[in-house]
C-alpha cells in the first residue's frame, strides 16, 4: 500500500490547519480522517513512493510498504532528515541491514540567497542573466 | 450524499504569471524576481503542489545532468549542441540549446551556493558522473532550490495547491489563467501581462507495465500529466517534437537509475543468453544513417539493440552486476584491503543513486534480498513518456535568442511561443532535449528574463476577462463535481453509473487505447498508420466523453483535469506520429509501415491546434544550424 499510516503514531497534526504530509504530498494524496485525526493515503495505486510525507511527519508515523504488485513482502528502507543529513536504514526481507548517511545541504535552512553573493548588471536588452557574467566564472557570456 | 456546493471566485492581478512550480519555474522565479524589482512589476507562481518538494524532482536527484564546464575550458558549446543533436537524431533547435548551455553553468554555481552539496575530489574540482554530469548529494535539491525562488519571490506571492486549467486570452496574446484550488471552492482568475508556462511533461497517458498498486511507480512522476501541452495548444501556440516521447531503460519494475551501474562498475548488460546487445547488434546501428555511428551511441539506438533481443525472446535482460564487481575484485586482487575500501565506497554510491531518486528500487532490492555481487538484477524499458527536458524532444514552439538564433527561429523575446506573451520552459518548452533539471533551471531564467523585456516594452494590458466568460469557465471547471451530484442517485455503486465516469477509468480507457494502437508496451512501441487511425477514433470519443467525467471532491474535480490534459497530449503525439512517415527513434517508436529513416524527414513536425474549432493542422519545418 505504497505509504501507510500507523495509528499509534500519527497524532493528525495536533488538530493544526493543515497536517504537514498533506501540506507536501506532491500529488495531493495524503488526507486527515476527521473523526480518527488520523491521516491516510486516498489513493496508493496514484503514488510515487517518493518519501517526502515519510520524511516531513514530524512522529515518524508514516512508513511505505512496496507495491503489492511486484515487492515481496518484508523489507523496509526508513529515513531520519534532520537539517543537515538524512540517515538512511534499509532491512532486507532476509533480515540484513544497511546503513546510510548523507549530507543534504551546506547552508542553514531558510538561509538560501537568490543571488548566492554574485554581483550583477542591469542591462535588460543584454543576454546576461541575472549574476551573470560572474556566475558564469568567466568574464562575459558567450556569444557566436 | 455528496451536495455541490458554490465556488468563491477569486480574482488575481499580476505583471508576470508563472504557472507550475518544477525547476524551469524555480528558475524563472529568481530570475524574474530580480528584474520586475527593477522595473516595477509584480511576478506570481502558481503550483498545483507545494514547490518545496514539487514536479520530478520532490524526491531528490543523485546528479546534475547538464553541467557544460565552460570556465575550466572543459568542454565548448558546440561540444554539447553536437552531442545533443546526435541523440536526437539530428532533431533539435541548435539556438535553443547553444542558449541554455551557455547559463546553465552559472544555474549551477547557484545551486552550490544556496546549499545544494556537491561532490568535490582531493583538489576541490566536482565529481563527473560522465562527460556533463555531476554527483550531488541530492537528497534535498528541490527544496535548495524552491527556498532560493520563495525567497527571491516572497512567499505572498506563491499560490500552493491551485490547479491551473486554462490559458486566458486576449486580443491574441495571452494575459492570465483559470485555476481551481484543490483545498477549499474556490475558483482563481489570474490577470497578468504575459504567462509563463513550466508545468513540465506527462505520464500516465500510456498504460504503465504495473497497473495494480504499483501503476503509480512509473519513472516519471505521476503528478505531472500534460498541463503544459494543454495550455499552451488551447492558446493556439504551435507545438513541435510531439512525437518524440521518450523511454528509460532502468532495473525492472521500480526503474531505479542504471547510471551508476554502467559508469562507475563499467557494468554491461547482456540478454539472457549473455550475449551483449550492444556488440552483437552492433551492424543494425548502420541502418540508421550518421546517428548511428556517433559515440556515444544516441539513447533510443540504445534502446532498439535491447528491444531487438527482447523480441526474439532472448529475454530477460540483466545488468550484469555481478561480473563487474568480480572486474573490480580482480583489479584489486593483490590488495584486499584496497578492494574493500573500494567495494564501500562504490556501495555506498550505487545506493545513494537508489535513495536519493528512485527509493522504490532500494526497498525492491531489499525485499528480493538482492546481492548485486552475487547475481545480475533484470533491467527492462519503461512506458512513454512525455519530457522534452531529458531525452524526449515535445513542447511548445519557441523564439530563440536574437544573436544565435536563424531569422525563421526568432520573433522578439527568447523562449516566447508562437501567442505573443506566452512563454514556456522546462519540459514545456519542445526541441531543446537534455537540459534536465540544471538546463531547465537556466531556461526557466531565459524566458523570465525575456518576459520581463516583454512587459517592459510592450507594456500589455492584463487580463480582463468578462463576467460572463468567468462564470462559464466557473461553470466548466467545475462541471464533474455538479453533475457527480446530480446523477448519484441512479447507482448504488458510485464508481458505476449511466451519467458518468470517474476519472480513474477514464484514465485507464485513454492508457489501454494509447498503449494498444499508439506504440505502448504491449504493443512493444510498434504501431502504424492503420492503428494510428483507430487511435484517433477512440480519442474523439474518449474527448466527447469528457463531458461526462464525475468527481466527488475537489481532488478527483484535479484528476478529471488531468485526464483531459493528458488526453490533448495523447492527440498531439499520435497526430505527429501519423504525420511523420518515416522511422526515426526505433528505440522510441517504430512505425511498421514505415519502417526506416527517410532523409526527407530530417525536419521538425510542428502542429497546431484551433483553441475554437479544435481542428489540428500539421507541418515539416526545416532544420537550420548554426553550427
Ligand atoms: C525519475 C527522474 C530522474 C531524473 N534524474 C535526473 C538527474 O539525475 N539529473 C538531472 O539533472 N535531471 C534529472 N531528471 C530531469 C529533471 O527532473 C527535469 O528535467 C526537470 O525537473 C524539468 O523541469 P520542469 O520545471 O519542466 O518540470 P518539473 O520540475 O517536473 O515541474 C513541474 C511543475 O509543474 C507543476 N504542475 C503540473 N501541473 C500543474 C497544473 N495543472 N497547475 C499548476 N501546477 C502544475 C508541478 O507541481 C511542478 O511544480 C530526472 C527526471 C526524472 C523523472
Ligand atoms: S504528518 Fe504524521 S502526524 Fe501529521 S497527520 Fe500526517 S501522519 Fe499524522
Ligand atoms: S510517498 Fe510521496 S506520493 Fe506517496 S503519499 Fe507520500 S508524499 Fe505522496
Amino acid at each position: 500500500m505504497p505509504s501507510f499510516v500507523m495509528p499509534d503514531k500519527c497524532d493528525g497534526c495536533k488538530a493544526l490547519d493543515k497536517t504537514a504530509c498533506q501540506y507536501v504530498c506532491p500529488n495531493d494524496l495524503m488526507v486527515l480522517n476527521k473523526e480518527t485525526e488520523k491521516a491516510y493515503n486516498q489513493e496508493p495505486e496514484q503514488c510515487w513512493e517518493c518519501y517526502c510525507c515519510v520524511k516531513i511527519c514530524p512522529t515518524q508515523a508514516i512508513d511505505v510498504r512496496g507495491y503489492a504488485d511486484f515487492v515481496p513482502m518484508g523489507a523496509s528502507v526508513v529515513p531520519m532528515r534532520s537539517t543537515d543529513n538524512i540517515m538512511w536504514t534499509v532491512k532486507f526481507r532476509n533480515g540484513s541491514l544497511k546503513r546510510f548517511k548523507f549530507p543534504i545541504r551546506t547552508t542553514p535552512e531558510g538561509k538560501a540567497e537568490p543571488a548566492g553573493g554574485f554581483e550583477s548588471g542591469d542591462d535588460l536588452d543584454g543576454i546576461e542573466l541575472f549574476t551573470e557574467p560572474a556566475s558564469n566564472g568567466l568574464d562575459k557570456v558567450w556569444t557566436k | 450524499m455528496v451536495e455541490f456546493k458554490d465556488f468563491e471566485t477569486v480574482e488575481v492581478e499580476t505583471d508576470l504569471l508563472i504557472v507550475g512550480g518544477g525547476m524551469a519555474a524555480c528558475g524563472a522565479a529568481v530570475e524574474a524576481a530580480y528584474w520586475a524589482k527593477k522595473n516595477n512589476k509584480k511576478v506570481i507562481m502558481v503550483d498545483k503542489a507545494a514547490p518545496d518538494r514539487s514536479g520530478a524532482v520532490a524526491m531528490g536527484l543523485s546528479a546534475i545532468n547538464q553541467y557544460v564546464g565552460l570556465k575550466d575550458g572543459a568542454n565548448t558549446i558546440k561540444d554539447y549542441v553536437d552531442y545533443v543533436r546526435n541523440d536526437l537524431m539530428g532533431v533539435t533547435r541548435e539556438d535553443l540549446v547553444a542558449n541554455i548551455a551557455r547559463h546553465v553553468d552559472s544555474t549551477v554555481h547557484l545551486f552550490e551556493k544556496w546549499g545544494l552539496p556537491l561532490w568535490k575530489d582531493k583538489e576541490g574540482n566536482y565529481v563527473h558522473e560522465g562527460r556533463w554530469q555531476l554527483m550531488i548529494n541530492g537528497e534535498s535539491y528541490k527544496i535548495v532550490v524552491a527556498e532560493a525562488a520563495k525567497n527571491a519571490l516572497g512567499v505572498d506571492n506563491i499560490y500552493e495547491r491551485v490547479f491551473i486549467t486554462h490559458p486566458i486570452v486576449e486580443g491574441g496574446k495571452c494575459v492570465g489563467a483559470y485555476g481551481f484550488s484543490v483545498r477549499e471552492n474556490k475558483f482563481y482568475v489570474f490577470k497578468a501581462g504575459a504567462v509563463l508556462c513550466a508545468m513540465g511533461g506527462a505520464v500516465g497517458v500510456f498504460k504503465p507495465r504495473s497497473s495494480g498498486e504499483g501503476a503509480g511507480r512509473a519513472w516519471y512522476p505521476p503528478f505531472n500529466s500534460g498541463a503544459s501541452a494543454y495550455f499552451t495548444l488551447k492558446a493556439g501556440a504551435e507545438m513541435t517534437c510531439q512525437e518524440v516521447r521518450f523511454i528509460p531503460v532502468r532495473f525492472k519494475d521500480a526503474y531505479g537509475p542504471v547510471g551508476a551501474w554502467f559508469l562507475l562498475f563499467k557494468s554491461r548488460a547482456t540478454n539472457a543468453l549473455g550475449e551483449a546487445y550492444m556488440q552483437t547488434r552492433r551492424p543494425e546501428l548502420e541502418k540508421w544513417g550518421p546517428y548511428g555511428k556517433v559515440k556515444p551511441v544516441p539513447a533510443n539506438l540504445r534502446n532498439w539493440l535491447m528491444m531487438l533481443d527482447v523480441m526474439e525472446g532472448k529475454g530477460p535482460i540483466y545488468m550484469r552486476t555481478e561480473e563487474a564487481i568480480a572486474n573490480l575484485a580482480a583489479e584489486y586482487k593483490d590488495d584486499k584491503k584496497a578492494f574493500k575500501r573500494k567495494m564501500k565506497e562504490l556501495e555506498e554510491e550505487a545506493w545513494e543513486d537508489f535513495l536519493d531518486m528512485t527509493i522504490s528500487q532500494a526497498i525492491l532490492w531489499a525485499a528480493t534480498n538482492t546481492a548485486p555481487e552475487e547475481k545480475s538484477s533484470e533491467i527492462a524499458a519503461a512506458e512513454p513518456y512525455f519530457i522534452g527536458s531529458h531525452s524526449g524532444a515535445s513542447g511548445a514552439w519557441v523564439s530563440g535568442p536574437k544573436d544565435l538564433a536563424p531569422e525563421e527561429y526568432f520573433w522578439g523575446y527568447d523562449n516566447m511561443t508562437t501567442v505573443k506573451g506566452l512563454f514556456a520552459a522546462g519540459d514545456a518548452s519542445g526541441a531543446s532535449s537534455h537540459k534536465f533539471s540544471s538546463g531547465s533551471h537556466a531556461e526557466g531564467r531565459i524566458a523570465a528574463k525575456a518576459a520581463i523585456r516583454y512587459l517592459v516594452k510592450e507594456n500589455p494590458s492584463k487580463g480582463n476577462p468578462s463576467a460572463d466568460d468567468i462564470n462559464k469557465y466557473r461553470d466548466m471547471v467545475t462541471h464533474p463535481l455538479k453533475l457527480f451530484a446530480e446523477n448519484q442517485g441512479k447507482s448504488t455503486m458510485p464508481e458505476v453509473n449511466p451519467e458518468y465516469i470517474l476519472p480513474k477509468m477514464y484514465m485507464m480507457r485513454l492508457q489501454k487505447l494509447m498503449d494498444e494502437y499508439a506504440g505502448g508496451v504491449t504493443a512493444q512501441f510498434t504501431t502504424s498508420e492503420a492503428n494510428l487511425k483507430k487511435a484517433l477514433e477512440l480519442i474523439a470519443l474518449l474527448k466527447e466523453d469528457s463531458q461526462k467525467l464525475g468527481a466527488r471532491n475537489l481532488h478527483e474535480l484535479m484528476r478529471c483535469w488531468e485526464n483531459v490534459h493528458r488526453t490533448y497530449q495523447a492527440e498531439a503525439h499520435v497526430r505527429a506520429i501519423l504525420f511523420r512517415e518515416e522511422t526515426r527513434w526505433p528505440g522510441y517508436y517504430f512505425r511498421s509501415d514505415k519502417p526506416s529513416m527517410d532523409p526527407e524527414w530530417e525536419c521538425f513536425v510542428n502542429l497546431s491546434m484551433d483553441p475554437e474549432s479544435e481542428e489540428w493542422s500539421a507541418k515539416k519545418v526545416p532544420i537550420k544550424k548554426i553550427f
